[in-house]
């Protein structure tokens, strides 16, 4: 579950941004959509925890992110977050196989070596990346590195899964898979979905809006 | 999957900046070690073979020459003395006992030297196979000689004339080999030893034969005389006693300690240049891992997205640091080795010694453990920078 109230930050004592109510139930999907400028990487941030808010006060898998300490923080984030990043980044000295188990290790998820190898192989291979898990990031395309973050944030069985202007650079039918992918996959996990974007496009599938500047909920599927 | 393991491919994956850090520090570890090892074992040979030498009586000329023939047998000697000049001063009552040492001709460059019983006996040296010599012409071989030459207890060989020279051979006297000794790891290893009176004999033909006994005695010559004093006047008298004689006698401490000193001004030199090749290589590791974090700083802020802790990241870099400078540090203790097996073999072709001896000495391990810690301090100064990472803003700036 996510939920945020009266959430507001603030940039070195600059303008203060503020961010509308809202709440997402387990399992549920979630649109976040703005226009540049309008605070959607920062509120993704402080929902991450990576930032800290003024005020306010955020519940992300039923956690209240602003009582942890760093330490904790930094083992909530990888045990119960799943991020992809806009640009899919790996570490490039590793296997995209390798780049999968980074989430594993780094949040000292309690995965046994073969567990974590079969579950690597088999979300590759589900999304149609299989046969490069042995090769380096730079050997994919862009969109086959696109599939390979969206396996590494799942991979570890977060509870929330965060994905940054996903669709940007896409097509039409490649925004719609790529949409699809994302959905289905975090229904599989039984993760909650919540997508930031400035992507118009995503309105029609997200078709009922919250009446907010920034955000849009898509009710059908939230409380 | 271990944070060993990420350390390991990111190194890999830079391989000239690894290959660099690694070569300047395995050089400079190298350099410092090799000096250390041939140190520790010239001194170790110096102190073995000075063994309760506390004077040298000898042919005047440079007392340090006078060291380095007779106890080192790594010089020419100043040349002869008088058998009877060199007998009395071995009678002197400051004077507790003496080693005759005649020499002069070599074999395959083992120099053969004509002396008595307790010379071997100074060294501790026991025969391990056939006896000490007996007769004239017959010798007991060192246990280098023996290895380097296969000369076996029952061969005979002809000696030549001088201590390196091969060329004037004295065909009609051969050497009979009567005994081989133990290591001793001492410089009797690398002589052949016999009789005073075979050395003798071996020239004879340059003597007068019709000599009277006592002419005959006036006219033996021997190299020098290893002299043990029974007290320490002898260091003050024996000096004045000789200074209108063709001898001097030499005090071995005094002498190689001034060695010493001029090849410390060479020792500290080279000391300084491989000290600052391990500061440059220092400098390498940290300008290595710092471009490293620098070029990483995504990668390293999308590990603290993972649940990364800073601690976990600076483990990392502290990893590669420590990998590297562990891998440089062993690559400079085998350059040592190879260095010092290099010296080793030029050394005994020359001075037929042995310093091979490739064991870890205690002061390397030091050396080892100063290299692999300021190594891993290097890695620590720009890692130290990861604790204080805005992830938010290292991953907004992409």
């Amino acid at each position: 579950m996510i939920e945020v109230n009266d959430l507001s930050f603030s940039y070195d004592g600059n303008a203060v941004i503020e961010f509308p109510d809202f709440k997402c139930n387990r399992g549920e999907k979630l649109l976040l959509l703005g226009d540049s400028g309008t605070g959607k990487t920062t509120l993704l941030h402080l929902l991450c925890g990576l930032l800290r808010p003024k005020s306010g006060s955020m519940n992300v898998a039923g956690v209240d992110v602003n009582s942890l300490n760093d330490r904790q923080l930094d083992k909530f984030r990888g045990r119960e977050l799943g991020i992809v990043f806009q640009q899919s980044h790996f570490v490039q000295s590793l296997t995209v196989a390798e780049n999968l188990s980074l989430p594993a290790l780094m949040s000292g998820t309690e995965m046994s070596a073969t567990e974590l190898q079969e579950r690597t192989l088999e979300l590759l291979e589900r999304l149609g990346v299989g046969h490069k898990s042995d090769a380096k990031p730079n050997d994919l395309s862009v969109g086959e590195q696109q599939r390979a973050s969206i396996a590494r944030a799942l991979v570890h069985y977060p509870s929330v899964v965060f994905v940054d202007e996903p669709t940007s650079a896409l097509d039409d039918k490649s925004t719609e898979s790529v949409i699809e992918l994302l959905e289905d996959e975090t229904e599989k996990a039984g993760a909650t979905l919540i997508i930031v974007t400035h992507d118009s496009r995503l309105k029609t599938r997200y078709k009922d809006r919250v009446e907010l500047s920034q955000f849009i909920h898509n009710p059908s599927i939230s409380s | 999957m271990r944070l060993s393991y990420i350390a390991r491919r990111n190194l890999a994956s830079k391989p000239l900046q690894t290959a660099l850090s690694t070569i300047l520090l395995a050089f400079g570890v190298g350099m410092v070690s090799l000096m250390m090892l041939a140190e520790r074992q010239m001194t170790a040979q110096f102190e073995r073979n000075i063994k309760d030498i506390d004077l040298v009586l000898g042919a005047k000329g440079s007392p340090l020459q006078l060291i380095l023939a007779n106890v080192y047998h790594v010089d020419a000697p100043t040349g002869n003395i008088s058998l009877a000049e060199a007998e009395k001063v071995m009678r002197h009552p400051h004077i507790e006992s003496g080693i005759p040492l005649a020499y002069g001709d070599n074999y395959r460059s083992y120099r053969i030297v004509g002396t008595e019983y307790s010379y071997p006996a100074h060294y501790d040296a026991t025969v391990s196979e056939g006896k000490l010599w007996e007769d004239v012409f017959e010798v007991t071989l060192g246990d280098a000689v023996a290895s380097k030459t296969d000369l076996k207890v029952g061969d005979q060989f002809f000696s030549s004339h001088g201590l390196t020279d091969e060329t004037d051979v004295h065909k009609d006297k051969a050497f009979t080999v009567v005994g081989i000794l133990a290591k001793s790891n001492s410089v009797i290893d690398q002589l052949i030893l016999t009789g005073v009176e075979s050395l003798w004999a071996v020239h004879a033909e340059h003597d007068n034969l019709e000599l009277s006994a006592e002419e005959l005695y006036a006219s033996r010559e021997i190299t020098a005389v290893l002299l043990k004093k029974r007290n320490k006047m002898a260091i003050l008298t024996l000096p004045n006693l000789l200074r209108e004689t063709n001898m001097q006698v030499a005090i071995p401490a005094i002498e190689i300690n001034r060695l010493n000193q001029h090849f410390g001004i060479g020792a500290a030199t080279l000391q300084s240049i491989a000290l600052l090749i391990m500061i440059l290589s220092f400098a390498s590791i940290f300008i290595s891992v710092f471009e490293n974090m620098q070029a990483r700083r995504y990668e390293l802020a999308l590990m603290r997205t993972m649940g990364a802790t800073p601690f976990t990241l600076i483990k990392l870099l502290l990893l590669e640091g420590g990998i590297l400078s562990l891998f440089g540090t062993i690559c400079g203790l085998i350059i040592s080795r190879i260095g010092l097996y290099i010296l080793a073999s030029e050394v005994e072709n020359k001075f037929q010694y042995d310093i091979g001896d490739l064991g870890l000495i205690a002061p390397e391990v030091f050396l080892s453990i100063f290299a692999i810690l300021v190594g891993l301090i290097a890695a620590a100064l720009p890692a130290e920078r990861t604790l204080r990472m805005d992830i938010s803003k290292t991953l907004s700036n992409e």
